[in-house]
């Protein structure tokens, strides 16, 4: 432990001075995701790279070496969906709809698009809710102050999007250091178009077309016909353009075919049968998000028959507290969601549904922590609880090549804990993102149990 | 409390809806058949249609047999104007032509008033797009088979529909001030502001499809001709509207007084299509000719009346004037509660202008199929038919009456007994629940939850 406490402060000091060359943990146990777990081994992180990994690794000579003996190293964590390092993430549009997957939002951000109200749209052509060009990678900011929050709970990766209005632009993985420059933290860009279906509350609205699910839906749908169309017509200008009217250039479009898949949102059973019916008539590759609803049988075979990659919510519904909440007078559908949504992770891997996890708003790494032990207490094993915050979301937009596990030549992001990860009382000691240590403050990561925070993820 | 009960009761019961149709015979009932008098006798169901009707009939061995105790056996209640089952709104009420929102997208089949409709005997509906625009969205036709997923409400084959709607609803919409829009919310100026605009909105909108479907029609020329043109661009804004012109959609017409039912039927023969219903039709004593003329249905209420200046000519008689007159007349309830006891509203007829009780019992089943176009399959107890039958304690025609048991293609989606002998153990299953969560809450102490909350 002295020693432990030693090379900590070593590094802690020289990190203020300058970045080791090479960091070795050395003497710990290694879950690598991708292969079977090393009871007792070496990691070696240079240059922002796993450089080794094994049992009988050699510490290079110019490395710094962390005393690893009863230590495990993880993967960092990836965040499927977040709007971490985005500049004023809370928009009108899917605040609405009661934010990603009907779980919680970011009540600090400030939504900038908000402040100035947009021409009113009289249909499809006038293209609302529109910023599908926007890029998660141009808009990142380092100094997003969740940034470090989230880091306390393990996740050195996030896939951030821009979420404002229906279209609302790429995301990015994103690596969370603290860098001076975005460009830095960019690991992978674009990954998807983010899609919000807004509140759908009817009526005239006041804010033109559209104002109404239906209405959402068909400029959804209208949009992706008009790109496929934009497309021919481009094709056919730029094979021969002499005699022909040029296209006019419309960057909602461009946008839109510039993403290598679409996100959907669905968190009740008849929204994710309708998104999977939805996507096919959109001939896109798509994810669906949200999933409350995902522990119902039907549900399951669903997304099962789909065979569509899902992003679930941590933020698992929970009743309200307080003298005006009457369980009671609460359907039983709902009942049942408080009491069963966390265990549609287990039921989703039994049925071999791939899923990655998501905070979906709870940025202190205890909510994290326990919303993950949520899912785990109602039937989801760490193995594949760990893959579904690692691994599986690095599949799903294809970055497997380069996060999610601990693997030579991939990034360097690890989380070094004390104790099994997602256990209440494990700590995490330090957390590499791009083979850079950074320490959890002790409020975040250590003083669990303590301070009892404000608790939207739930526990046991 | 109650209600509560009903939709927890009505979730279980989501989760035994019948997978197969089995055979059936339903025997010892007064049969009102609609289209061939009335039957003391049984009806054999089988693969979900119906294979006899008779005083005696062949009784299939092994059948499941209800033994109706002298009820009233009657079709399926057809309703023509709904606006139940749909999600996040019914109103595109933004745009003057929102023909590009389809209810279609939007069907919501765990809707609790699709299972109070159904026991209320309705067993097909029209869900219409709201009526906040001259030219609203695609309507479509449901099944209440309860339990089932979206598409398998639909009604397999049933012509989908567009709403038009005419007069105050839509004008009002667009006051130049703003102001309250048909659905109480609050809605900017738009256009148009009189009956004369909302004309004029239907025309410039048919004027675009006909030239839409020229530039569809002319590309589909030339590549049967083996060219390899580019396809003109898919608006799904015209697409509707093209189908009307090709006779591949019904209009639905929201509409009250006699002029705009005129004016609506001009605009329909300048431009080459029907309307297939007038809807509400309030006026349409007064143009009954007119309408029977022109080839379209009447779907009106009972005696409803006065509820705004354009609905203050109404009178009871309107469905029995019109029926004379030729109009294939319905009765429709363009509410959810109003859904659950149709019968009545036709027993209002046999009062008010003195129909038949055939003829009553026709407006809330063969004459809405037919107005749907779905009578080969539904409207009427006979052979061939689907086996869409609402078992009533009563005389269907009264007050007093109550729905036993209601059959779609051949599956009982409702049984009042079943209905009333589960609601104790719901109780207890849903009180359980209830308990559960409340200990749990008290074991996690003070934190407070501010979960996502699904509805």
């Amino acid at each position: 432990m002295k020693k432990l406490l030693f090379a900590l402060l070593l590094i802690s000091a020289f990190a203020l001075a300058q970045e080791p060359q090479a960091v070795a943990i050395h003497n710990a146990k290694i879950v690598t995701v991708s292969g079977p777990v090393i009871a007792k081994g070496t990691v070696v992180v240079r240059n922002g790279l796993i450089e080794a990994v094994g049992e009988n690794v050699q510490v290079p000579a110019d490395a710094w070496v962390v005393d690893g003996e009863g230590m495990t190293v993880y993967p960092g964590l990836i965040d499927a969906l977040s709007t971490v390092g985005m500049p004023g993430a809370a928009p009108a549009a899917a605040a609405a709809a009661g934010g990603r997957g009907g779980g919680g939002r970011n009540a600090a951000a400030t939504p900038a698009a908000a402040a100035a109200p947009a021409a009113r749209s009289n249909g499809p052509e006038d293209r609302p809710q529109t910023t599908s060009w926007l890029l998660a990678a141009d808009e990142v900011s380092p100094t997003d102050k969740r940034i470090e929050t989230v880091r306390g709970a393990g996740i050195t990766t996030v896939v951030a999007y821009p979420e404002r209005g229906i279209f609302a632009g790429q995301g990015a993985v994103i690596d969370l250091i603290s860098g001076e420059k975005s460009g830095e933290m960019v690991v992978a860009s674009p990954t998807g178009q983010y899609i919000a279906l807004g509140g759908g509350r009817g009526g005239g609205g006041g804010g033109g077309f559209p104002a109404s699910l239906m209405g959402v839906l068909a400029y959804v749908h209208q949009i992706y016909l008009d790109a496929e169309h934009y497309k021919l017509v481009k094709a056919a200008y730029d094979k021969n353009p002499n005699g022909m009217q040029r296209p006019q250039y419309d960057r909602a479009l461009e946008g839109v075919m510039d993403s290598p898949r679409i996100l959907l949102p669905a968190t009740r059973e008849v929204e994710i049968d309708r998104l999977i019916h939805f996507a096919a008539e959109l001939k896109q590759p798509y994810i669906l998000y949200g999933l409350h609803e995902a522990y119902r049988p039907e549900a399951v075979d669903l997304l099962k028959k789909a065979g569509v990659p899902v992003l679930l919510s941590m933020h698992w519904p929970e009743p309200g507290r307080g003298a005006d909440v009457h369980l009671e007078d609460e359907t039983l559908r709902q009942l049942e969601t408080y009491d069963l949504a966390a265990t549609a992770p287990a039921l989703l891997q039994k049925a071999g549904v791939k899923f990655a996890l998501y905070a979906d708003g709870l940025d202190a790494p205890r909510d994290i922590q326990r919303a993950v032990k949520k899912a785990m207490d109602a039937g989801l094993s760490r193995e594949d609880a760990l893959r579904a915050l690692t691994l599986t979301p690095a599949e799903i937009y294809g970055v497997a090549n380069r996060v999610g596990s601990i693997e030579k030549g991939k990034i360097g992001n690890l989380v070094v804990t004390k104790g099994d990860i997602f256990e209440n009382n494990t700590k995490i000691e330090m957390v590499f993102v791009d083979g850079k240590k950074y320490t959890p403050a002790a409020d975040a990561a250590g003083g669990r149990g303590a301070a009892a925070t404000d608790n939207p993820g739930g526990n046991q | 409390m109650r209600k509560l009960l009903l939709a927890a009761l009505v979730a279980t019961l989501a989760a035994l809806a019948p997978l197969y149709a089995e055979t059936i015979v339903i025997r010892n009932a007064i049969i009102m058949t609609v289209t061939k008098g009335t039957v003391h006798g049984s009806v054999v169901v089988k693969d979900g249609k119906i294979a006899e009707i008779g005083e005696k009939v062949m009784e299939p061995t092994g059948a499941t047999i209800i033994d109706a105790g002298g009820q009233y056996l009657i079709p399926g209640i057809i309703d023509c104007h709904s606006h139940i089952a749909g999600d996040g709104g019914i109103n595109e009420g933004s745009v003057s032509v929102s023909s590009m929102a389809n209810i279609k997208d939007i069907i919501n089949p765990e809707d609790i008033a699709i299972y109070r409709a159904l026991a209320g005997g309705v067993t097909t509906a029209n869900i219409l797009h709201g009526s906040a625009n001259s030219i609203g969205g695609q309507t479509i036709v449901l099944k209440m088979r309860w339990g089932k997923d979206a598409n398998a409400m639909i009604f397999e084959g049933a012509t989908p529909g567009i709403k038009f709607a005419l007069g105050e609803n839509v004008k009002r919409s667009g006051n130049p001030q703003g102001g309250r829009g048909a659905t109480g919310a609050v809605v900017q100026a738009r256009y148009p502001a009189t009956r004369m605009g909302v004309e004029d909105v239907i025309r410039e909108a048919f004027t675009e499809a006909k030239a839409y479907k020229a530039e569809w029609d002319a590309y589909n020329a030339k590549v049967a001709r083996g060219e390899h043109p580019i396809p003109p661009r898919t608006d799904l804004k015209l697409e509707p509207l093209k189908e009307v012109l090709e006779g591949k959609r019904y209009v639905h017409a929201h509409s009250y007084r006699s002029d705009e039912i005129l004016m609506l039927m001009r605009v329909a023969d300048d431009y080459g299509f029907k309307i297939r219903t007038f809807q509400h039709v309030l006026e349409g004593y007064k143009v009954a000719k007119e309408i029977a003329a022109h080839g379209a249905g009447g779907s009106t209420f009972s005696d409803w009346w006065d509820y705004k200046v354009e609905a203050a000519d109404a009178i009871p008689y309107n469905a029995a004037i019109m029926e004379k007159a030729g109009v294939v007349v319905s009765l429709n309830s363009d509410d959810a509660e109003l859904m659950r006891h149709l019968n009545t509203e036709a027993a209002k007829t046999m009062k008010y202008g003195g129909m038949t009780e055939t003829e009553a019992l026709s407006m809330v089943t063969i004459n809405p199929a037919k107005q749907l176009g779905i009578d080969n399959r539904v409207g009427s107890i006979e052979v061939g038919k689907d086996a869409d039958l609402v078992l009533y304690d009563k005389y269907p025609l009264s007050d007093y009456a109550k729905v036993e048991k209601v059959l779609i293609d051949g599956s009982v989606y409702f049984d009042r007994d079943k209905e009333i002998s589960s609601r104790a153990a719901e109780a207890a299953a849903k009180q359980k629940l209830v308990d559960k969560l409340k200990q749990q809450q008290q074991q996690n102490g003070g934190r407070g939850g501010r979960g996502g909350r699904i509805g």
